[in-house]
């Protein structure tokens, strides 16, 4: 049998498990994926490959002590003894005075993220794409190294109580960057889709071409407080830290960015620009993503921070029993709402800044603030008078998104983008920042 | 995308969530008492694979057959929040075909048809990609060993401790902490055991037993009055090393202002007092910027030596074979050329080492088959040598690999991956109180904090957990919101002394990315306590 099974086939086996079952509870997640790679740099490929798995687990529970094990195997014999293991290891735990139980039965929302366009993917089909932007560097006395992933799976879990859930999914990623031969020049683009027919290989290595020969001859400026637009790439890194912070736990514990004095939290504050609303949504067609979550409760299209004002943040059962709260689970997608310039319009408005690609190794300095440092990279530009007038060196930066979303001047158009840091995908606007702060120069390119 | 399932690990004080990757499906702890699959049952596998992708046409072919288990104890406060058990048993079969790579991976591969079928599909893609080729990988030749093993030198296997024993301890150090002040801890130990077996076209069959261990926690204190926090995380190591690595043995205790740890961890006492310390942050004074001298505790520098060292010198970065993800490297073949290029001051020598009993990059061979070794990086502040593999040590005229090569799974291919690579001791007897009293202006930095540097190496930006202000020569209090900034060759070239080999420690990483897809590997870092001159401090201190 495949490692993909579909709907009909997942639930016919989650049933067999179940039924094997003599635990209070019982629980069991069932997922299959392959996936096949392609990776290249100095022109050629340099590694490259496939990997299958699947991988079948059991939870049970006999009141709050709980076991879980699994398997690899799915013929009946295996399935008992996965059973069979988890009640063994239930009996001999401890309690877990935080499990909650297992939820009934739920409904979920349809979410389109298993494209047959990507299922079928083939290494031919990775290495005729991989040619086609390998080809546009090399015209030019470019380098070129990137990376092109696809990805076919699904999820399922059904429990004791009915609850049955199915998610299949498809998914490329591809990321390129361009250096000029010299070493003086570097250039970078990232696209992620569920679709490959989204996916256009040659007009993404384009923009890395462009980038690349663009960022030669930077010049030095004075490292300090410099109004920037962000392009989505770069803008998407540093909300996610964010997006990392919505626990309410955290926040009620009071060691979170969410927290303030006298032990509360800012739920219900205005803590960003009015002009900031980010959401969760799993049935977005640009953005899909399972529609339940790890627990199974369902997600749903929930508001996080809507003009500026922190709506909602994430409880689990057990937080929000002792809360009195519904439980709202932590989101599988973030998107931020745009506004309506393009990233040429803001440049265009913009007396004097600095354009920035990327930023890379971003990480947390202080998780109070959610200050946090990284640098630019891959194409860094300086404004004056509407216009791109030259390519500036490298700067480190110690900012926090929260300040940033506060000195928010301008918001570009929201689109599909990948962290490079986190190879998770959002929904992001380009954004013009004032007073965005840069602590020092790197000589890196 | 994700490339893998992770567990987060919220509240640990590292900003937000740590993110661990778990390579490998839950299972139950007594099933890492099986031993696995015979070694005579794996070289039959084996050779169904190297026979299959010859006769497919692989010039060379090695195939690595993978059990790796992972054991992740989790508590928070007095509750065992997960206990997570894994296992993943695997093959991995890398060709070269068409003077290309070709590699793959399948799942639960227990029949000769499963290992020849990977090696099949591995050639089938080398061919697919060979067209993308500009010249045939050139692989430095390696002698083959025929049947051999080795195994971690470990007095405690740690896959053997009980479960009790574990979470008993874990509850004990959440409540040492509570009692002393903690609003919040957290605590994980985390166990990793690779039994990997490879084999190659060269004739070598080689069985390895590695094992890991790393016990960490997280303290909170929260003054509610003013809504502020702070943390302190442990002082311990990740090693090389079994459960052996619990025990407490006074002798591995290193006193001062704070107990720093060698080859032994006394995981409560570092709990007691890291509770008493982040109290006592709340209260301390945050750093005027400017310029210090340094003074940098082992538990510290290791994470300076792996980004500003470790990382740059590594050959595939030099080359650009990373330039998509983790970047290149300033430290370019011209400097080595030159033999002149001053990495450091003359008080710097930077050695790379897969040897080391205890440390987390110990082995007997490396993931393609080439025995562990130790070579110099840096000698007295002159750049030597980088770290390399098979297919890169013709670019630099050798003919031998440094043994570099490992992969973290049989999912994943092998490629080139950070060594150990160490701060040799000074020559010259000197302890760390006689290091500290000469110092006019200065902080004395101990266990690692935030972190973060350019793609080529260049400027870095560190913060810490005990920040000590150091004044004519005595600590006179605790400092934060510190971090300092430099760039790799300016500050390497402040060293101005190092103290003696008996101060020298291992730090490290459990988890350190590289490549894409991303894989994890574990590396330490040896140093003894080290003094920097004029290092630019900043403060980190915000307000929203």
């Amino acid at each position: 049998m495949s490692v993909l099974l579909t709907e009909a086939e997942a639930k016919a086996l989650l049933e067999k498990v179940i039924k094997l079952s003599r635990a209070d509870e019982c629980v069991v997640q069932l997922q299959g994926e392959v996936r096949g790679n392609i990776r290249y740099a100095r022109n050629e490929v340099s590694t490259s490959g496939s990997v299958t798995n699947k991988d079948l687990a059991v939870q049970s529970a006999f009141g709050k002590k709980v076991g879980i094990a699994t398997i690899d195997e799915l013929d009946d014999a295996s399935l008992e003894k996965v059973v069979r293991r988890a009640e063994e290891l239930a009996r001999l735990a401890p309690e877990n005075p935080e499990y909650m139980g297992v939820p009934g039965p739920q409904i979920y929302e349809t979410s389109q993220g298993y494209f047959a366009s990507t299922a079928k993917i083939t290494p031919e089909v990775r290495a005729e794409a991989v040619a086609k932007s390998l080809a546009l560097a090399a015209q030019d006395n470019l380098t070129s190294a990137g990376f092109l992933e696809n990805r076919t799976g699904f999820t399922a879990m059904m429990n004791s109580k009915g609850l049955f859930a199915y998610y299949p999914s498809t998914g490329i990623n591809f990321s390129l960057t361009v250096r000029t031969d010299d070493g003086t020049g570097s250039g970078y683009v990232i696209r992620g889709y569920n679709d490959v027919d989204k996916l256009d290989v040659e007009a993404a290595s384009r923009i890395a071409v462009q980038k690349a020969r663009g960022s030669v001859g930077a010049k030095a400026l004075e490292p300090g407080k410099y109004t920037v637009i962000l392009e989505p790439t770069a803008a998407a890194v540093l909300l996610e830290s964010l997006y990392f912070d919505l626990d309410a736990r955290a926040a009620d514990e009071g060691r979170s960015s969410f927290s303030k004095q006298g032990g509360k939290t800012r739920l219900g504050e205005k803590i960003v620009d009015e002009r900031v609303t980010i959401y969760s949504d799993p049935a977005h067609p640009e953005l899909p993503a399972s529609p339940w979550s790890q627990e199974g409760l369902p997600q749903k299209k929930i508001s996080w921070i809507e003009k500026g004002v922190v709506k909602n943040l994430a409880y689990s059962r057990y937080w929000a029993a002792l809360k009195g709260v519904q439980p709202l689970p932590f989101p599988g997608n973030l998107i931020m709402e745009g506004g309506t310039a393009s990233l040429e319009e803001m440049i265009r408005n913009t007396k004097r800044g600095i354009l920035v690609t990327k930023l890379w190794y971003i990480r947390p300095v202080d998780p109070q603030t959610l200050l946090m440092t990284g640098l630019t990279r891959d194409g860094t530009f300086y404004i004056e008078d509407g216009k791109i007038k030259h390519p500036v060196k490298n700067f480190r930066f110690n900012e926090s998104p929260i300040i940033m979303l506060n000195n928010l001047e301008t918001l570009g158009r929201s689109e599909r983008v990948v962290s490079t840091e986190s190879d998770q995908s959002y929904l992001v606007p380009s954004m013009k920042i004032r007073e965005f702060t840069f602590s020092s120069l790197s000589d890196a390119v | 995308m994700k490339r893998r399932d992770f567990i987060q690990l919220s509240g640990m004080g590292i900003g937000g969530m740590m993110m661990i990757p778990v390579l490998g499906h839950a299972t139950s702890p007594e099933a890492f008492l099986d031993a696995g699959i015979d070694v005579a049952v794996k070289k039959r596998l084996a050779d169904a694979a190297l026979h299959a992708a010859k006769s497919k046409g692989a010039t060379y072919t090695d195939v690595r057959i993978g059990r790796y288990l992972n054991q992740y104890v989790i508590t928070r406060e007095d509750k065992v929040q997960n206990i997570v058990n894994t296992e993943s048993y695997g093959v991995g079969v890398r060709v070269i075909a068409d003077g290309c790579w070709g590699f793959s991976a399948i799942v639960d591969a227990k029949t000769e048809r499963d290992t020849a079928r990977a090696a099949e599909e591995a050639v089938a893609i080398a061919r697919a990609n060979a067209r993308l080729m500009k010249s045939p990988v050139i692989l430095a030749p390696q002698k083959g060993f025929g049947e051999v093993n080795w195994k971690a030198p470990i007095q405690r296997n740690a896959f053997e401790v009980p479960i009790q024993e574990k979470v008993d301890l874990l509850l004990e150090v959440n409540n040492g902490a509570m009692k002393n002040g903690a609003n919040y801890v957290n605590s994980v130990l985390f166990m990793v055991n690779e039994q990997k077996y490879f084999a190659s076209t060269d004739g070598s069959y080689i069985d390895q037993d590695v094992h890991r261990i790393w016990p960490v926690f997280g303290i909170t204190c929260v003054d509610p009055q003013t809504g502020k926090f702070e943390t302190r995380q442990s002082l311990s190591a990740p090693m090389g090393m079994g459960y052996d690595y619990l025990q407490v043995n006074p002798k591995d205790k290193i006193p001062g202002i704070t107990t720093r740890y060698n080859a032994g961890y006394d995981m409560l006492e570092d709990a007691v007092a890291a509770a008493k310390q982040a109290r006592e942050k709340l209260s301390a004074k945050s750093v005027e910027a400017g310029k210090y001298d340094l003074v940098l505790d082992p538990s510290h520098l290791w994470l300076t030596i792996h980004e500003s060292v470790g990382h740059p010198l590594e050959l595939d970065r030099v080359l650009g074979y990373e330039a998509n993800f983790a970047g290149t490297s300033f430290a370019t073949l011209d400097k080595l050329k030159s033999g002149n290029f001053n990495y450091g001051s003359k008080e710097v020598t930077l050695f790379a080492d897969k040897t080391q009993v205890g440390s987390l990059g110990a082995v007997g061979w490396d993931d393609e088959g080439v025995p562990a070794k130790r070579w110099n990086l840096v000698k007295d502040g002159t750049l030597v040598n980088y770290q390399a593999i098979r297919d890169q040590v013709h670019i630099l005229g050798e003919k031998e690999s440094h043994g570099c090569c490992y992969a973290d799974n049989w999912s994943s291919v092998q490629f080139q991956r950070m060594p150990n690579v160490s701060l040799a001791p000074g020559n010259e007897p000197l302890s760390v109180k006689d290091m500290i009293k000469d110092v006019k202006k200065g902080i004395y930095i101990v266990g690692d904090g935030s972190f973060s540097i350019d793609q080529q190496r260049y400027n870095f930006q560190f913060g810490g957990q005990l920040f000590y202000e150091i004044k004519e020569g005595e600590i006179v209090g605790m400092l934060k919101d510190v971090a300092y900034q430099s760039n790799t060759q300016e500050f390497w070239n402040s060293c101005v002394k190092v103290c003696d080999e008996n101060d020298y420690r291992l730090g490290g990483s459990f988890f350190d990315g590289k490549g894409q897809p991303a894989q994890s590997s574990a590396v330490s870092h040896g140093s003894s306590t080290t003094r920097f001159n004029g290092v630019n401090v900043i403060n980190t201190a915000r307000k929203i």
